[in-house]
């Protein structure tokens, strides 16, 4: 009989949190017919346009925008259950040249990550079918978000397992 | 009964503040991608509640800037900024200085 596998627990102190999210490469597509780089410019870095190509491929650029977004509303979703929303150029996703994709965040987006302990992130994106998604998942200091939001009374360790 | 110039006044603020939010749900028909029509909602519903995605939300916030000749500037690029009729109302008039 096969042992059972499990998920390796973080280090001593640490929790991880994940995030996910799907976006409908037609949506951005029309997005960019409707408004071209207007639209882009309001949501993603110069870095995220360029490397989807943007605006050189034209609506081809949808699929590799659309994994981006994906990407920056899984960030949000790790960050801000409470209902905070940053700038959206405020979260990017940088392509390496192995092809591999990392995050950098600044502004408030940074501010907000370090406020809720946030130590690293690592992020993957896809795209097939006409639908674009993304994962991150962040480690960070094992604080409660009722500590982490400022509305606590005093240090306190959150015990659950859930991301939320 | 009251037909002063001060009636008159209201009449035309009254009038000037429906078309506003014509034109505001005229663009929530064209962006918001709502399930359901956006005049079965009325001006305090939530449109996040009624299905209105992140994404739709920055069309409608692009939506309006072309449709009021606006832009809207960082303290307003809010998730609540969008979050109904009302508030995309308010949010106007603090743009237009109403």
């Amino acid at each position: 009989m096969a042992a059972a596998m499990r998920a390796p627990a973080p280090p001593a102190g640490l929790r991880y949190r994940a995030g996910i999210d799907v976006v409908a490469v037609e949506e951005v597509a029309a997005s960019l017919a409707a408004f071209g780089d207007r639209y882009a410019r309001r949501l993603f870095t110069a870095a995220e346009r360029s490397d989807s190509r943007w605006p050189v491929a034209g609506p081809d650029a949808a699929e590799s925008l659309a994994a981006r977004f994906a990407a920056k509303e899984a960030v949000v979703k790790v960050l801000a259950p409470d209902g905070w929303a940053p700038s959206w150029t405020e979260i990017e996703v940088r392509r390496r040249p192995s092809g591999a994709c990392e995050l950098a965040l600044s502004g408030g987006a940074a501010s907000r990550a370090t406020d809720v302990g946030v130590i690293s992130w690592a992020v993957s994106l896809t795209h097939h079918g006409g639908v674009a998604a993304a994962v991150v998942l962040a480690l960070c200091e094992a604080r409660s978000w009722h500590d982490e939001l400022g509305s606590g009374s005093g240090p306190q360790v959150d015990r659950g397992g859930g991301d939320g | 009964m009251s037909s002063g110039p001060g009636a008159d006044h209201r009449s035309i603020e009254v009038e000037e503040m429906a078309d506003v939010e014509d034109r505001i749900r005229m663009v929530l028909g064209a962006h918001a991608r709502l399930p359901r029509g956006v005049e079965e909602l009325d001006d305090t519903a939530d449109l996040y509640a009624a299905g209105m995605t992140s994404h739709a939300s920055v069309n409608v916030m692009l939506g309006i800037e072309d449709e009021f000749d606006v832009e809207f500037p960082e303290h307003l690029l809010r998730k609540d900024t969008f979050e109904s009729v009302a508030a995309i109302r308010a949010a106007l008039e603090e743009l237009l200085g109403g």
